[in-house]
């Protein structure tokens, strides 16, 4: 309620003023812009702070995500609260190891998990892999505040053999 | 066990994954490419680009563009694996907003500290930066100008910058933001041992048989070290692990004995396991008696805030003699932690008395290898030097040292702060391999391994990294450059001793990165900035591992090195501008010459031609300058180690391996130094061999327990700590630039534990006020989640550019190694 009047309010001055200040707003509007260039504080000087966002949810839809490339570890794409992994008990496991794979459908580490340092295959996940949230991690419902332009291999490949077909 | 994870969202899941993806039916093989020419990627290895291990990475690249990249199977340090940061390099170059053209602020066409950042050309930029040094110069004479420089810069990076700086401009005010991270790690070593860097390798993690972590949540900051620890303590049922921190983290999960202690209390604890280990009858004699000597060290040293700050003027002994230190006798010693008592310790540190003695009994039973690893914890600290010492002490009395799995080992944070740093002597105070500006014969090797006349390197150490900050505020420091850093948001104390400097009038600020970063938008000039394998580079990590890479793809047109920078800065400097008459008549025929003529074309470094850089390889600088000059740095700056125990490989040769570990004696590197047998620095018959110091013996120090500079009181009533998280690398300026990175940790929250929530009326996710002394910062109430700080301690992390908590921190630093206390300062939270 408090932010709607005060919105209206400089609404109706917006109003008033603009034939003589709209020079002027647009000016400075266009040089804080430029000179608050940090993407990730959002157009923001050092010196003051906005008001932070709530705490984003974990995204909770258990749809598996594309990896970037065949290497990448799978985004984990359910919420893991109280998922205890520590040196007596390994929750994940309790889906995602080979032999509980059929009964909860859900995919089996990769057999780089069963490696020791050597590259031998031992009859458990490999100790060295034992902690999953080195590299699994979860997402939150946010938006990415810079997008990134990274490209798929497979873009790169498909540009390449249209090309070819072209030719 | 039963299945009990949400079956009924599981069977739905499938139904709604196929429904997205809009395909019932397999993919059919034409959709596969299966041209070799087509599909072909180009690999070849890389040191990640982030934290102090140094895992070799395989980067593979199609089309200019890196397109994956995962653990180099090959490399001893990571064997296949890497972090999840380190899983997704390949996409920190390509954030959008990557910087391309210099900006200068300028009002109707003309530098404006007040104006608008333009786009301008590099020949532009270094003009409007050459006048400003030349005015500055001028006016002020060489302290006018300074640099902040990085352990994130190749090794080439920081000897083209200290060589620059030191031989060219004449000042020691150059310093790199590893002053932030490991300074207190070099004090120690250098006052223990009297030389840097540790004495043990990762090879120690195979072999120890306990573990304590001592301030180092290694789990979330080193977590390929973790992998291997892990490992051990899982595949080897004997092996302990032992975890000290102010708060629990991630790495409690694996600990047999975990312990939260009072802040700055360690200080207590490692005294009260020497007491334990000398009053159990279990001091290794023979080792002490040939190896060590002990000394008491000064003590009531301050603060390391500004003089006139009340700390500075109650302190007794913060002046000159805050370092020194005088012998004593094994019993005077014994003595002097006799008062460190099981029951004193537990009562300060609030750790149980069987907790403390299970820890002590790990150090003290000569039949357990132990390794201790420490990072932050130790080094951000008021007494960091002391803390490192004081840890030493406990292995140097049970002898637990340089054979596999005794080991004290401090773990560095940064990828190169050891490489860049340290080795190559980065700091306000030192030059290469360990030497420092104050001795005389130091600069001496310098100047003739640099052909310079004597009296070129000024003898004063320069500003450090925290006081480069005051001197800007006070205006004393006018031309400054900051590369390969965010320090606007990695400083403590951003309001009061940061932020103004940087807009002080009479200052020039130059930033040079690849992202307008926080400190980019409190710049005067930002300079677009290649990263990574968009050069060429050396990496030294942890474990004394130097590792080198190709650059492998183009940088975006328009951005350039650091090393391109300074290098091509130098050509605008005749010789004349920057020495006086007296100087260049030593040495007449470098009149006329310019900086880049004397330091580097016409110097050792220009020496190696195109042709050794195989014609399939990229390489822009060398291209551009017309000789191998990474190589021409490299070697130049290897000169300083060769023969003095910190002996490099020839350049070439890193090309080939996955890193070697210095000293490199005939063409074998060295595990465990200070050894007979594994360190060939070793005098024969000796055993071990310290050989830092002249006599050989290494350093006992009786050092006390004193109190923090700010702890919580009855109006700011809680501790608060900051650090780092897995998922971003510092102050995340490329990891919160990669979606899957954001997504995982977007905001920095600050972890409370729910009982100081409560009784400040505060539910998980509200929004709060961090308040202290110095400034407050906004963010959300975490009550749960992978941090469990105790009653009365809250953690931030300050990856978060919108969230400063460096704008509450105290700028109080280790009088010693002038490093930043992060860890500890006294605010209030309340409900916004």
């Amino acid at each position: 309620m408090k932010n709607l009047n005060l919105a209206s309010i400089a609404g109706l001055m917006a109003l008033v003023l603009a034939p003589v200040f709209i020079s002027f707003t647009a000016n400075s509007a266009d040089k804080a812009e430029i000179n608050t260039l940090a993407t990730l504080r959002d157009h923001t000087e050092i010196d003051v702070q906005k008001e932070p966002n709530r705490i984003p949810k974990v995204v909770n839809k258990d749809i598996k995500q594309a990896r970037n490339y065949p290497m990448q570890p799978p985004i984990i794409p359910h919420t893991i609260r109280s998922y205890e992994v520590n040196k007596n008990n390994n929750k994940c496991m309790s889906c995602h190891s080979r032999q509980r794979t059929e009964e909860s459908q859900a995919p089996m580490v990769s057999v780089t998990h069963y490696m020791n340092r050597d590259g031998n295959f031992l009859a458990e996940i490999s100790p060295r892999r034992y902690f999953c949230n080195q590299c699994h991690v979860t997402q939150l419902d946010a938006k990415p505040l810079v997008e990134n332009t990274f490209v798929d291999m497979h873009s790169l490949m498909k540009q390449k053999t249209t090309s070819a077909k072209e030719h | 066990m039963t299945i009990n994870r949400r079956e009924f969202i599981k069977a739905n899941a499938v139904a709604a994954a196929a429904a997205v993806a809009g395909v019932s039916v397999p993919a059919v093989a034409s959709n596969l490419i299966t041209s070799s020419d087509i599909t072909k990627l180009k690999w070849d290895k890389a040191a990640c680009r982030f934290c102090g291990t140094g895992c070799s990475v395989n980067v593979g690249v199609m089309d200019g563009k890196v397109v994956a990249t995962h653990g180099d199977i090959k490399s001893p340090v990571n064997k296949g694996l890497s972090c999840v940061k380190g899983y997704f390099l390949s996409k920190i170059m390509y954030g959008k907003d990557r910087l391309t053209s210099p900006l200068l602020r300028m009002t109707n066409g003309k530098y404006d500290k007040e104006g608008e950042f333009t786009p301008i050309s590099w020949d532009q930029a270094f003009d409007v930066m050459a006048e400003k040094a030349k005015d500055a110069l001028k006016k002020d004479g060489p302290e006018a100008l300074g640099m902040f420089g990085s352990g994130q810069w190749t090794v080439q990076e920081g000897y083209a910058a200290v060589k620059l700086y030191k031989a060219g401009f004449r000042t020691n005010n150059i310093d790199p933001n590893a002053r932030h991270c490991m300074a207190s790690a070099v004090g120690g070593f250098m006052r223990t041992f009297g030389i840097d860097e540790p004495m043990g390798c990762y090879d120690d993690l195979e072999a120890a048989d306990a573990f304590v972590l001592w301030g180092s949540n290694m789990a979330e900051m080193h977590p390929i070290l973790w992998t291997r620890l892990t490992d051990r303590r899982l595949s080897a049922p004997h092996v302990k692990v032992a975890v000290l921190s102010t708060f629990e983290h991630r790495s409690f999960d694996l600990a047999d004995n975990g312990m939260v202690f009072t802040p700055q209390t360690d200080l207590a604890i490692l005294n009260y396991i020497a007491n334990y280990i000398i009053k159990t009858g279990r001091v290794n004699k023979d080792f002490v008696n040939k190896h060590t000597n002990f000394r008491l060290g000064e003590t009531d040293i301050g603060y390391g805030l500004r003089p006139e700050h009340e700390l500075e003027q109650k302190a007794k002994n913060n002046g000159k003699t805050k370092g020194s230190s005088t012998p004593i006798s094994f019993d005077e010693y014994a003595k002097f932690v006799s008062t460190y008592t099981v029951e004193y310790t537990a009562k300060l540190s609030g750790v149980p008395e069987h907790k403390l003695e299970a820890l002590a009994e790990l150090y003290a039973d000569p039949k357990i290898k132990v390794t201790s690893f420490w990072t932050m914890g130790f080094n951000q600290h008021t007494r960091g030097v002391w803390a490192n010492n004081l840890c030493y002490n406990i292995h140097l009395l049970t002898g637990k040292i340089s054979t596999p799995g005794n080991s004290p080992f401090s773990l560095t944070g940064q990828p190169s702060a050891c490489g860049t740093a340290r080795e190559v002597g980065t700091f306000s105070h030192r030059l290469p391999a360990d030497m420092v500006v104050a001795n005389p014969k130091h600069r001496a090797i310098a100047e003739k391994i640099w052909d310079l006349p004597e009296g070129t390197i000024p003898p004063k150490p320069g500003y450090h990294a925290v006081l480069q900050n005051r001197m800007l505020k006070d205006g004393k420091l006018n031309f400054y450059w900051v590369q390969c850093n965010n320090n606007m948001q990695a400083a403590a104390n951003i309001n009061e001793e940061v932020y103004p400097g940087y807009r002080n009038p009479k200052n020039f600020i130059i930033v040079s990165d690849p992202y307008p970063t926080v400190t980019a938008q409190a710049a005067d000039l930002i300079l677009p900035t290649a990263m990574w394998v968009e050069k060429e580079g050396v990496y030294g990590n942890a474990e004394r591992r130097t590792q080198s890479w190709y650059q492998m793809v183009k940088a975006p047109e328009g951005a350039k090195s650091d090393m391109w920078q300074l290098v091509e800065f130098s050509k605008r400097f005749n010789i004349e501008d920057v020495w006086p008459e007296e100087l260049i008549a030593k040495k007449p025929e470098v009149r006329g010459k310019t900086l880049f003529d004397v330091l580097y074309k016409d110097s050792s470094v220009g020496k190696f031609s195109l042709d050794e850089i195989p014609e399939d390889r990229l390489n822009d600088e060398s291209r551009d300058f017309g000789f191998y000059i990474q190589k021409g740095l490299f070697e130049e700056y290897a000169s300083f180690g060769r023969g003095h125990a910190h002996d490099l490989a020839p350049y070439d040769r890193y090309h080939q391996e996955r890193g070697l570990r210095w000293p490199v004696v005939n063409g074998k590197e060295t595990k465990w130094r200070f050894k007979e047998g594994s360190d060939p620095y070793v005098k024969p018959g000796s055993g071990w061999d310290f050989y830092g110091k002249k006599d050989g013996r290494a350093i006992i120090f009786a050092l006390p327990y004193e109190p923090a500079a700010e702890s919580p009181d009855e109006e700011y009533d809680l501790w608060l700590s900051t650090g780092r998280v897995l998922e971003h690398w510092h102050s995340g300026s490329m990891t919160q630039r990669v979606p899957e990175l954001y997504k995982a940790m977007p905001d920095a929250l600050v972890y409370m534990h729910p009982d100081d929530a409560k009784a400040r009326g505060m539910r998980r996710g509200d929004l709060v006020k961090l308040i202290s002394r110095r400034g407050e910062v906004q963010t959300r109430v975490e009550t749960r989640g992978r941090n469990k700080p105790p009653v009365g301690l809250v953690f931030m992390p300050w990856f978060d550019a919108s969230r400063l908590v460096n704008k509450v921190t105290l700028d109080a630093t280790d009088p010693l190694s002038k490093e930043t206390d992060y860890k500890k300062c006294a605010i209030k939270i309340v409900k916004v």
